[in-house]
């Protein structure tokens, strides 16, 4: 502040434009960091056991860095190891990939409005929108003085850095890492659980929730675990369009 | 490994590609110039909150509830969770109260 006072009239103040904007982007981004702490610790403990895995199957630490830094979807790498080395079948690994994830499709489908009229940064973020940072951007609050499009840009950025930088401590290092960290992946269920019961506790009915889990647990009874995911997707679609008058209608009332 | 190098890369490729199509899908059919139809904007209200419901059961996809530790650790873990989080409203010492159940369980005890 004390340097400003010297400088003459007019270059201060496009100076001082200069200085709040990147002010603005920094308040984003320390705004954000705390957000991805948790995820920092399970991106960084899934990164190593990724880039362990990449490891043992016989590929060299440039894999695991490469692919995560380009791929970035987490449960999708530990898939794609397995395509890697087995038989050459390029429409069976785009295939795979659609089905494994699908559930994105909503991510962006919640996030229209969100992203929406942030400028460029916005395609970077689209391209980032993995489960956490779907997570965090679509229940976070932010203060009003606050530039909300950066500090969802820094989530993105923030998680993406940590889940590359798991990946490449885990190829490199992977075989050295002596201390015990089996369950440690729990911190990802855990972040899903808290940030489930803070949309919770905001919301004045639950229908919307009940559905999601309602019809997930259902459907993971009946079609399993490698399989649940898009006959969920269909069923909380139809339950969601079934119940579209009265969840409107309560909305209605609550404006 | 079996593949060559190239072969590597248009799998992955095929992979990003897949990959990309899901994230970028929505916001290329619905851009932000053209009005959303309503029906879109209603599901864009109501669909976060259902989908945050999928992605915490998607966590127990691979957890068989009827054989081995029948899930235990992970039901003491989220309920953990959940109890603190009533209790102290504090994200993050939830998570890692939770999580240090968790691996305490998983290590000790299961």
């Amino acid at each position: 502040m004390h340097e400003n006072i010297d400088s003459p009239n007019e270059n201060s103040s496009s100076q001082y434009k200069d200085m709040s904007r990147s002010n603005q982007i920094w308040i984003a981004a320390r705004v954000a960091f705390p957000k991805t702490v948790p995820i920092f610790a399970g991106f960084v403990f899934l990164g190593i056991a990724y880039g362990l895995m990449m490891n043992s199957l016989g590929f060299s630490a440039i894999y695991p860095i490469l692919i995560s830094l380009i791929v970035f979807a987490g449960s999708m790498e530990f898939v794609a190891a397995n395509l890697l080395v087995g038989t050459f079948s390029p429409l069976t690994a785009l295939f795979l990939t659609l089905t494994v994830n699908a559930r994105h499709l909503f991510y962006g489908l919640s996030m229209l409005e969100k992203y929406d009229g942030i400028g460029k940064k916005k395609w970077y973020m689209v391209y980032g929108l993995c489960d956490e940072a779907f997570a965090i951007n679509s229940t976070m609050d932010v203060p009003k003085n606050i530039d909300k499009g950066w500090v969802m840009f820094f989530v993105t950025l923030f998680n993406h850095f940590y889940w590359v930088l798991g990946a490449t401590l885990g190829g490199i290092f992977g075989s050295f890492v002596n201390f015990n960290i089996e369950g440690l992946d729990f911190v990802m269920t855990a972040l899903f659980v808290v940030i489930f019961l803070e949309q919770w506790m905001k919301e004045e009915k639950h229908t919307s929730s009940l559905v999601g889990l309602g019809a997930s647990i259902v459907c993971l009874i009946i079609f399993g675990g490698s399989k649940f995911i898009i006959p969920a997707m269909i069923a909380i679609l139809g339950l969601l369009t079934l119940f579209r008058k009265s969840l409107e209608k309560a909305e209605a009332e609550v404006v | 490994m079996t593949m060559s190098i190239s072969q590597q890369i248009i799998v992955i490729a095929m992979v990003v590609l897949g990959t990309v199509i899901t994230r970028f899908l929505p916001f290329l059919v619905f851009p932000s110039g053209k009005p959303t139809p309503n029906y879109i904007q209603y599901l864009g209200k109501v669909l976060p909150a259902a989908v945050l419901g999928l992605l915490v059961i998607y966590c127990f996809k691979d957890v068989s509830f009827l054989s081995g530790n029948h899930g235990i650790p992970e039901i003491i873990g989220v309920s953990v969770v959940t109890l603190l989080h009533y209790w102290k409203k504090n994200m993050l010492l939830s998570i890692a109260g939770g999580t240090i159940v968790y691996m305490l369980l998983v290590q000790m005890i299961f």
